[in-house]
């Protein structure tokens, strides 16, 4: 053996530190977005449930909340609160399909990992151009 | 039997650790998937998208009912896909049981809130 092995970066438990120079597989960074979409639905379950409140309790709650969705930020708010429905909802129908042993091989998680992205972020799109009065 | 039981016999999935949550986090999200599913061919069929469209959809009981039963699985849900957060990333026992009580106790607190919103309307 003449050549010298090229060092191979080896990665056990990883560090956050070392986050940026990790390459994730996209099946990896569906599985991490399933995560952390989860994770900001959790986090905002007290403005989900304040918006259900005011949307249903009288006519007067429902236009107090139309006022106070049509706040650029409350539209960000809901933007990304509906980005994360999305992907939960695809990225979560995906694993439901793992779990029953559909789909495992390399090139198929891959292709179901495009096939979640293209759906949650075209959806995602759509909602947007709804909010911001496209249509 | 409890001379099968040590050793390299030993059965170590005999309490079913986690099949439980793991198997629940499943179930729950079918019936959140099917809520969603029932909740947009019912909002866009009647396509009423006036208060009162939205809030003759929740008058009726059935789906008060549907929209709580919802809301109790994504509470569990929530609570193993939450708790296995807490679990991965916060080692100091005492912190991360702090972490979780806080997080089962906000869950039922939440699911009486639903409740009091659903039929209170």
């Amino acid at each position: 053996m003449s050549e010298v092995k090229k060092e191979r970066p080896e990665f056990r438990n990883i560090h956050i530190t070392q986050l940026v120079n990790y390459r994730l597989p996209l099946a990896g960074v569906i599985s991490i977005l399933h995560r952390v979409s989860g994770a900001i639905m959790f986090l905002l379950l007290p403005l989900i449930l304040y918006f259900l409140e005011l949307s249903l309790h009288s006519e007067y709650s429902f236009a107090n909340l139309k006022g106070i969705a049509s706040h650029w930020f409350v539209k960000l708010i809901i933007l990304g609160l509906s980005w994360a429905f999305l992907h939960h909802f695809f990225s979560g129908i995906r694993h439901l399909a793992m779990d029953s042993h559909t789909g495992l091989n390399k090139d198929s998680a891959r292709h179901t990992s495009i096939a979640v992205l293209a759906a949650s972020l075209t959806l995602t799109a759509v909602v947007a151009l709804k909010l911001f009065g496209a249509f | 039997m409890a001379r099968n039981n040590i050793g390299t016999n030993r059965l170590a999935v005999g309490a079913h650790y986690g099949l439980k949550d793991w198997m629940a986090q499943r179930v729950t999200a079918v019936v959140m998937a099917i809520y969603t599913v029932i909740l947009l061919v019912c909002f866009f069929g009647a396509s009423n998208f006036s208060y009162e469209g939205w809030a003759g959809l929740f008058a009726h009981q059935w789906f008060k009912i549907a929209t709580f039963v919802t809301f109790v699985g994504l509470f569990y849900h929530a609570w193993v896909g939450v708790r296995d957060i807490w679990m991965d990333y916060i080692k100091p026992v005492g912190i991360r049981l702090i972490f979780q009580v806080a997080t089962m106790l906000w869950l039922i607190g939440c699911a009486g809130w639903a409740a009091q919103i659903l039929w209170s309307a």
